[in-house]
């Protein structure tokens, strides 16, 4: 059969303008070629990729190793999301005749499809993926721990390292500070086993700026793990910990609190007050930061109702609350 | 057709522009709208997040009144759409999530027999009504209007939740109905991505960033109006679109439409009558392009 697959060809010695913000970063330097291959139908990405490499332009730059997605070396852009080049059919990601293959706009370019992993590896590092021990060691034995608190990491341990998640990550490609899916995820892995000794200090280092609370939800990371780690879900886990061990005095705590306490009083989010409150109100900067875009939406006649109303019906909600709404009962 | 109608809160609060354009669609299309006026916020992720049990009991309490009246559950918000087939999704794979949750509910004279379908009006139009019937009732078709479709992250992820393992197209129905009314459908990235309103409070430059960059990559692939089906990517896109354009140093101007009022426009209702003169983007200049005044 034959395919097209458009690549997305970079050199670095082609110097990119300086723009921002990505996809349009490279745009000086980056070109898009278009090569047609002949290869069976279940053909994957990557053997057109090889086929091409091979046959065709020996200069393409391509990074893989087993072809069977065990390493994570061929993660890159199909199409505009992250996924492994070894696992994605040709036929599955055909669109109006052709593929169209990229290194992510949010790493670092090396040449061609080949990105520089040096960021996710930084962030690997920062949250000290290994186990601090506890003291003292069980004397004349290993560190026992049940079955049950072990399942709990099995979804992180599948992790391969490739970097999908953090690729396609909708925060980080803004901030490259961001501590990013793969290695949050890593963090809880490590946050969660009960064999570790700095648990507490753990928490109060990813609740600080750029670590849980700066994901914003979406959920690509979720999509695009080819192994299933939902990398989001274990952030989540993290969020919850931290607040549970005290760690609260940021906005996204405020936030759900404040999120809470409204749903409970009125059965309803109450828009006037959340995004104060989530501030915190004494964080004048935040506050004030807030007000011309507050001042455009009363001006466009935006402003939710200043009364803010309660569903009838409202004692359901609130015995669903005293039920199991836990620490927002 | 008739359908349990949950609106949200966003709809009733900063967005009454997004609850009266439904109801004006939906008066053209004879869908009956059984608006639940007893059913809570779904908590938007945000509960479900800290505490999965209250959001379960809350949301299952919602798909029950559902239910009860025999139809299905129909939003018009990603962000309900989302949490709302996670809890269906969930409570029907897992009985014993199921059971604790009528347990709750006990006392409420409500129980969950785990059946709602949670359909947003988006699906509803392409699936139920279809699109030959959306032509039908085209009177003013919006030729020469260049629309990027902005889906909202969580009516597409996580896709399980969503049914788009067995429907993909559902990725696409933005187009196809951009399409059918005569407007051209741009192509960009940015339309499946985020608008980064969850993380407003958190960190509001990054926030303002993500909504920031898909604005201007539509912009620059010549976007007169953007168009989504969810009230918050509305509420970051357009109301903080000018704060977006101060940290992006570039300026944007792009009007945000709702799903109802792009395709109200086409049945024919006056853009007054739809409140997109009540929009933080001003939205005269995309109008006069169709020959309609705001």
């Amino acid at each position: 059969m034959k395919w097209t697959i458009v690549v997305g060809r970079y050199d670095k010695d082609q110097p990119a303008g300086s723009g921002y913000p990505p996809p349009f970063e490279s745009a000086a330097a980056k070109r898009y070629q278009t090569f047609e291959v002949d290869l069976p139908e279940h053909a994957m990405v990557l053997d057109a990729l090889i086929q091409v490499r091979e046959y065709q332009d020996e200069s393409l730059a391509v990074r893989c190793a087993c072809r069977s997605a065990i390493c994570g070396s061929c993660a890159m852009w199909i199409n505009g999301h992250a996924n492994l080049a070894c696992t994605s059919k040709l036929r599955d990601f055909t669109v109006d005749g052709k593929v169209t293959v990229e290194s992510p706009p949010s790493m670092p370019p090396i040449r061609d499809l080949v990105c520089d992993m040096t960021p996710f590896w930084q962030k690997n590092r920062q949250v000290r993926p290994w186990l601090e021990g506890k003291e003292p060691v069980p004397a004349g034995e290993e560190y026992r721990v049940p079955n049950a608190a072990m399942e709990n990491l099995i979804q992180e341990v599948g992790c391969i390292s490739c970097g999908a998640c953090l690729m396609d990550c909708e925060s980080f490609a803004v901030n490259q500070n961001f501590l990013g899916p793969a290695a949050l995820a890593k963090a809880y892995r490590y946050t969660a086993d009960p064999r570790d000794a700095e648990t507490r200090d753990r928490l109060k280092t990813y609740s600080e700026p750029d670590g849980v609370w700066d994901c914003t939800h979406c959920y690509e990371c979720v999509q695009q793990c080819p192994k299933g780690v939902a990398p989001l879900e274990q952030i989540l886990k993290l969020r919850r910990m931290a607040v549970e061990e005290g760690f609260t005095n940021n906005a996204g705590t405020r936030h759900a609190y404040a999120f809470a306490e409204s749903v409970k009083d009125s059965g309803r989010l109450n828009e006037l007050t959340l995004m104060p409150k989530s501030f915190g109100l004494l964080n004048i900067r935040a506050q004030l930061q807030s007000l011309p875009a507050a001042f455009n939406m009363a001006r466009a006649g935006k402003l939710p109702p200043l009364i803010h109303k309660k569903i009838p019906g409202l004692a359901r909600i609130k015995s669903i609350f005293a039920k199991v709404g836990g620490k927002f009962k | 057709m008739k359908v349990a109608f949950w609106p949200g809160c966003v709809s009733k609060g900063a967005c009454p522009e997004l609850y009266v354009s439904t109801h004006k669609v939906a008066d053209a299309l004879g869908l009956e709208l059984v608006e639940l006026e007893e059913a809570p916020c779904t908590g938007a992720g945000v509960l479900s997040e800290q505490n999965p049990a209250l959001a379960d009991s809350l949301n299952g309490l919602t798909l029950a009144m559902a239910e009860r009246q025999g139809a299905d559950l129909m939003t018009i918000c990603s962000t309900c759409q989302g949490v709302l087939s996670g809890t269906q999704f969930h409570l029907a794979n897992d009985p014993a999530r199921l059971a604790r949750v009528n347990e709750t509910l006990a006392s409420s004279g409500y129980e969950y027999r785990g059946t709602t379908k949670v359909k947003h009006l988006l699906w509803i139009l392409v699936e139920d009504i279809g699109l030959d019937r959306l032509a039908s009732l085209v009177k003013h078709k919006l030729t020469g209007l260049n629309v990027a479709p902005f889906y909202g992250c969580y009516i597409l992820r996580p896709e399980e939740y969503l049914g788009l393992k067995e429907r993909p197209e559902r990725s696409t129905y933005l187009e196809q109905i951009i399409a059918l009314i005569g407007a051209t459908p741009v192509e960009y990235l940015g339309k499946s991505k985020c608008c980064g309103f969850p993380m407003l409070t958190m960190n509001r430059e990054v926030s303002l960033k993500m909504g920031g960059k898909h604005i201007l990559e539509a912009k620059s692939k010549g976007a007169d109006v953007l168009v989504t089906p969810c009230p918050l990517c509305h509420l970051n896109l357009d109301g903080q679109q000018p704060d977006a354009a101060g940290v992006m140093k570039q300026p944007l101007g792009v009007p945000i439409l709702h799903l109802p009022q792009l395709l109200g426009l086409a049945f024919g209702f006056a853009p007054e009558d739809l409140r997109l003169n009540h929009h933080v983007i001003n939205t005269k200049a995309a109008l006069e392009k169709v020959e309609l005044k705001v």
